[in-house]
């Protein structure tokens, strides 16, 4: 089985998020970018694969050279090998296609994507690669088992979840759950060393038009202080919740 | 060229959330000076889109389509959208939303934008404001290309009233076989409860109750108030509360109008899930906790003594706005 893992470059959680260029460009200055979470669970889960069932695990993303390290984070994770498509991703359609045409010349059965990303949360890639590829496709995928070209996917749905059946060529949006946080792979010396000598190809994107254009960024209106009610004086929240914030 | 709004149903009946983008599909369609065509699938009754400015109902009743299937939902509203010849979409938030849309963008080649919190600051170029890293920025996005698919965040437009006569009309798309490459085996669903995504008002609990025995007190509050119950994640991982019940950045996204956070520490990755929520009220022992830096409400004080007198007072005033 082939599987190609696709990896979003994203600042970690914690980081403080801030503009420039007229707010117009994602401040990176002291920013630590990570391996998207979505994208390490799927990424843990392809290694299961590879190790319990044989499998060649290729990583993907589709940025500029400053995602390197991210890329050969996952290589030290244990990938075989890592392809970078060398344009901006400024927009979930335009990576689609890239991903689509790298899918198409890898000749993957499966391609395992995050659910959504952390820096836009656009949610838009995975469907949208399956859509492209003509694969099947589960989103907000928990559970992941393959037989052959048979799969058998659960969901997350709202109020509960799924499962189905499936075949491959398959693309799922994943997360956690997929496998649990304590079996994420934290990269050791060796995995290190050894990723400094697998191949990392540089692609160029292809041709394709970007549909959505980000113009223009905001921060929240800085919030009031917390109103503090006694813990004695409850009749004051709801009072409050009733006449102020009008939400009961 | 009308706007089309496609208005979830569950259970034959239709959510909240199917009224509140069909209030969206009207503020665009005044804005293009067009119509509003909605597109049920196996729903019942839904001639009550009409008072949310639904002028036409294509109503799709098919076997097929008893389970969500993210292929052949797309396909059958690339249909209807074929047939209003339509340029704009507009979809929920909900789980299946998300997944069969980048699916219709791809098959109606349309720019989506996804987390769209506001009515379209221009229409052209068609701008909208969305989400951005985790509830923590926005983004202003210009779409493209003709047609544009536009997902609207759950309770950040609100239900507007436009009242009026929907026209319903039986729609049957062409379901080729092709599509139903993914088959639903089980589904394995809490019934009689709402859920996280649909609520208008959620209450979730974190370590500082000690333990699930806890809980009865969180699910009476949440029963006062016709919530649904949500965690951190430390009580999921400790198996206290469902996995479905998680929120964060790693759990499922809140966007309620009222969210009471009970023993949550408000870590960052926790208010990366519910900073979409309006009103955050707070009741925790530990007056530090950065929770009281993100909340509008907050008590200061023992969720075991707080809880119950909160449930008693709540149910108090029901009985007197009753
Ligand atoms: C990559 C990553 C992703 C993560 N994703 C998520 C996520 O999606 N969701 C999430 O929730 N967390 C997430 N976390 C974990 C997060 O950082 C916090 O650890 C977690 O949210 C803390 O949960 P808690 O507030 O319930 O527990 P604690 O941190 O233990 O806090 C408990 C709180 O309860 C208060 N308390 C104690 N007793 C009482 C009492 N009797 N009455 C009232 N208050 C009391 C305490 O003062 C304290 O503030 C993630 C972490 C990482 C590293």
């Amino acid at each position: 089985m082939k599987i190609l893992v696709c990896i979003s470059h994203v600042p970690d959680t914690t980081s403080k998020i801030n503009f420039t260029e007229g707010d117009t460009k994602f401040d990176t200055n002291g920013v630590q970018f990570v391996i998207n979470p979505n994208d390490e669970f799927g990424l843990t889960r392809a290694m299961w694969f590879k190790e319990k069932q044989g499998a060649s695990v290729d990583v993907v993303n589709v940025g500029g050279a400053e995602t390197e390290p991210t890329l050969r984070k996952a290589l030290a994770i244990g990938a075989d090998k890592a392809i970078r498509v060398n344009a901006a991703a400024t927009d979930g359609f335009f990576v689609a296609k890239q991903l689509a045409a790298v899918v198409k010349d890898g000749g993957y059965d499966l391609v395992i994507a995050g659910r959504e990303s952390i820096d836009y949360n656009g949610g838009m890639v995975p469907g949208m690669l399956a859509e492209l590829t003509g694969a099947n496709f589960v989103n907000t995928c928990i559970g992941l088992e393959i037989d052959g070209t048979s799969a058998t996917a659960v969901r997350e749905i709202d109020g509960g979840k799924e499962t189905s059946k499936t075949s491959l060529p398959l693309v799922i949006g994943g997360q956690k759950g997929l496998v649990e946080e304590t079996d994420l792979r934290i990269p050791n010396m060796r995995g290190i060393m050894m990723a400094r000598k697998k191949p990392l190809n540089v692609i160029d994107p292809v041709d394709a038009a970007k549909e959505t254009t980000a113009v223009k960024f905001e921060k929240p209106a800085p919030r009031g202080a917390v109103k503090l009610v006694d813990a004695g004086n409850i009749d004051e929240l709801i009072n409050l919740l009733h006449n102020e914030a009008k939400v009961i | 060229m009308s706007v089309l709004v496609y208005t979830e149903s569950d259970q034959g009946k239709l959510k909240k959330a199917a009224f509140e983008v069909a209030s969206y599909a009207k503020e665009v369609a005044n804005q293009l000076g067009t119509t509003v065509t909605a597109v049920t699938i196996n729903a019942d009754n839904t001639a009550e889109l009409g008072n949310y400015g639904v002028d036409k109902i294509l109503n799709v009743s098919a076997d097929a389509l008893k389970d969500f299937n993210a292929k052949a939902y797309a396909s059958t509203l690339h249909q209807a959208a074929a047939k209003e010849d339509t340029n704009v979409v507009i979809i929920s938030s909900s789980a299946d939303s998300k997944t069969l849309a980048p699916i219709l963008a791809v098959n109606l080649n349309a720019g989506y934008a996804s987390n769209v919190v506001a009515a379209p600051s221009s229409t052209s170029p068609f701008t909208v404001k969305r989400t951005a890293f985790t509830n923590k920025a926005f983004n202003m996005t210009e779409i493209n290309s003709d047609v544009k698919i536009i997902g609207v965040s759950n309770n950040a437009f609100g239900l507007v009233e436009n009242e009026g006569a929907a026209a319903a009309e039986a729609f049957s798309p062409n379901l080729d076989d092709s599509l139903f490459g993914v088959k639903v085996d089980s589904v394995d669903k809490v019934t009689g409860k709402v859920t996280i995504a649909d609520a208008d008002v959620v209450v979730s609990a974190g370590r500082g109750l000690k333990g699930p025995e806890n809980w009865g007190m969180v699910e009476e509050l949440a029963d006062v108030l016709g919530a649904a119950t949500a965690c951190s994640k430390p009580v999921s991982d400790l198996g206290w509360r469902p996995h479905g019940e998680h929120v964060g950045q790693t759990g499922k996204p809140v966007a309620s109008n009222l969210y009471i956070a009970i023993g949550i520490s408000g870590a960052i990755q926790h208010l990366a899930g519910i900073n979409a929520s309006k009103v955050k009220v707070v009741i925790n022992t530990d007056p530090e906790a950065p929770f009281f830096k993100a909340a509008d409400y907050g008590v200061v004080g023992d969720a075991f003594e707080v809880v119950p007198q909160l449930i008693e007072k709540l149910k108090e005033f029901k009985a007197n706005n009753a």
